[in-house]
């Protein structure tokens, strides 16, 4: 059989690496030890690819990977599989969702593969919030799987190169596989057990929900530190500017599982630019996890305030000078055909070298 | 509930009353008591093996189903998916769980430990981690448990055991 090699172009995947679970980016730069970088994507109400496109461009050269949400909230938005199979066109690093809510069994599988074809390289599987939290709440709550199966699923798949099921798989799915965990809910013993337990299911990295209370999380990650859960998985905590105190009561009122502190609203409150003053704590917060011991990287989860993402991990230094992967500009149509043009006049001339230099030293 | 707890927006979630828990919390209480009829359950039913298989599985089925329905109907709010796992999730049973977690809870437990979903039902797997502290063999509580089988839904999950177990000391597959 012969096999037809396709050109990938900027999205070609990366050359494997011995001991990588998959050919990502995101893989590569945490297992270098460096502090990642994700930020999330907010999906589009709409079918044009361009407003993908230009969501994603907010991030260039500042996350390592893109989060794309499987209908977040519960809301209806593109779907996970599509704004990943846009954003590997262009040559972005997605990290794609799969909420339980949402797909059986049969689907996800499917779905899983899918994406690794159209290289999606990081799969994050999630339990998914409950119908009731979105917008179309008389919609059928699936949760075939939670997200505990659904971590060992995609293992099996890729590790064994089976289905659920057992039927086989020609080509495993080369995923870098992760989880989410919560610190900021009850039961709170239970919740680095609950780590324990999703590392054993097969998680290599975890993001966490949104952190607005450092002693929580400094109590959290003591007891990972303890069971040495941090040297077994990558731990990426979730960071966000709040862009009121309004907003910040509205979140914490109609969104599951987020805690913010009465503190971090007050101070929202007495400040004179609110949206500012969001932005400050979200820095400080990155600033502390940045310095936190057993802490991998950063999830930056700007919801509707995407512009600021840049700003933020800038501001606050935690890449210390390192840049990540950005989409270098492909020459359009017209320069190139400038260029053609100009050539094309110049063709008969004969051009010194030395006047080209002494051409271009006047200029300046 | 505080004013500043998760509430969701235009939706009318199901209301019950606290009442309607009562039994299922003492069960979660007495996990410790539970665990130990379970376990003296569960090896009178292996003695009856010999009985089971000379009725036949299948024909035993059908009361065994009616007394197992009616008995963890009562003490656990029992939904007869046919994989029990309450002595794994310390007697509080997942499949009352909205999104029916079989693996430990989400992230959207409210600060009070209420469900997410249902803001007046307890977390069931605030339950269970502390139904699994009492219990004997409460670390079961860090096993992976598979994946529903849907197709189980309704069956006797105690013959399935006795079943199971039977065909391991016998070293042969059902």
């Amino acid at each position: 059989m012969t096999q037809v090699k396709h050109d990938f172009g900027d999205s070609a995947p990366l050359p494997p690496v011995a001991g990588h679970a998959s050919r990502g980016r995101l893989e590569r730069v945490l297992r270098a030890g460096e502090f990642a970088v994700t930020a999330e994507l907010n999906p589009p109400d709409s079918a044009d690819p361009n407003e993908v496109f230009e969501r994603g461009a907010i991030f260039d050269g500042w996350v390592d990977g893109i989060n794309a949400t499987d209908g977040s909230g519960a809301n209806c938005h593109m779907s996970s599989v599509s704004i990943c199979a846009l954003l590997t066109r262009v040559g972005y690093s997605p990290i794609m969702q799969i909420s339980c809510r949402d797909h059986n069994r049969i689907a996800i599988q499917g779905n899983v593969l899918g994406a690794a074809a159209m290289g999606v390289n990081n799969i994050l599987c999630l339990t998914g919030d409950g119908v009731q939290a979105g917008d179309q709440p008389g919609a059928k709550p699936v949760f075939d799987l939670d997200c505990m199966s659904l971590l060992r699923t995609v293992r099996q798949m890729r590790d064994e190169g089976r289905f659920l099921s057992g039927r086989k798989i020609t080509a495993p799915p080369q995923v870098f596989l992760g989880a989410a965990i919560n610190p900021f809910a009850p039961p709170y013993d239970f919740r680095p057990q609950r780590l324990a337990k999703k590392i054993e299911a097969g998680a290599q990295f975890v993001q966490s929900q949104y952190c607005f209370d450092i002693l929580m999380l400094e109590r959290y990650m003591e007891q990972v530190r303890d069971m040495g859960l941090d040297e077994k998985c990558f731990i990426l905590v979730g960071v966000g500017p709040l862009a009121s105190a309004r907003a910040a009561k509205w979140i914490r009122s109609n969104v599951p599982g987020i805690h913010i502190p009465d503190a971090v609203i007050d101070r929202l409150e007495g400040a004179e630019d609110q949206k500012l003053e969001g932005k400050n704590i979200c820095i400080e917060m990155l600033q502390q996890i940045r310095e936190m011991p057993g802490i991998s990287g950063a999830h930056v989860m700007a919801y509707r305030q995407e512009e600021l993402v840049a700003d933020i991990v800038h501001e606050s230094g935690i890449l210390k000078g390192r840049q990540p992967w950005k989409r270098e500009a492909a020459p359009g149509f017209e320069t190139v055909s400038d260029a053609l043009e100009t050539a094309r006049e110049q063709f008969d001339n004969a051009i010194k070298p030395q006047d080209l230099v002494a051409a271009v030293s006047e200029e300046q | 509930m505080p004013k500043s707890a998760y509430h969701p927006a235009k939706t009318s979630p199901i209301v019950r009353s606290r009442a309607a828990f009562n039994i299922r919390l003492w069960s979660v209480r007495h996990s410790r008591g539970l665990e130990w009829v379970y376990k003296l359950l569960a090896k009178f039913f292996l003695k009856l093996h010999p009985f089971w298989n000379l009725v036949g599985y299948k024909r035993a089925e059908k009361p065994v189903v009616f007394v197992e329905k009616a008995v963890k109907s009562l003490l656990f709010d029992c939904r007869m998916c046919g994989q029990c796992a309450l002595s794994d999730t310390g007697m509080s049973c997942p499949m009352n769980c909205p999104k029916s977690l079989r693996n430990g809870p989400c992230g959207g437990v409210r600060a009070n430990g209420s469900c997410e979903v249902e803001p007046d039902m307890p977390c069931v797997w605030v339950e269970a981690w502390k139904g699994s502290q009492n219990m004997k063999g409460g670390s079961a509580i860090m096993k992976v448990q598979e994946p529903v089988n849907h197709s189980y839904r309704g069956s006797s999950s105690w013959l399935r055991v006795t079943a199971e177990e039977a065909a391991r000391n016998n070293g042969t597959k059902i």
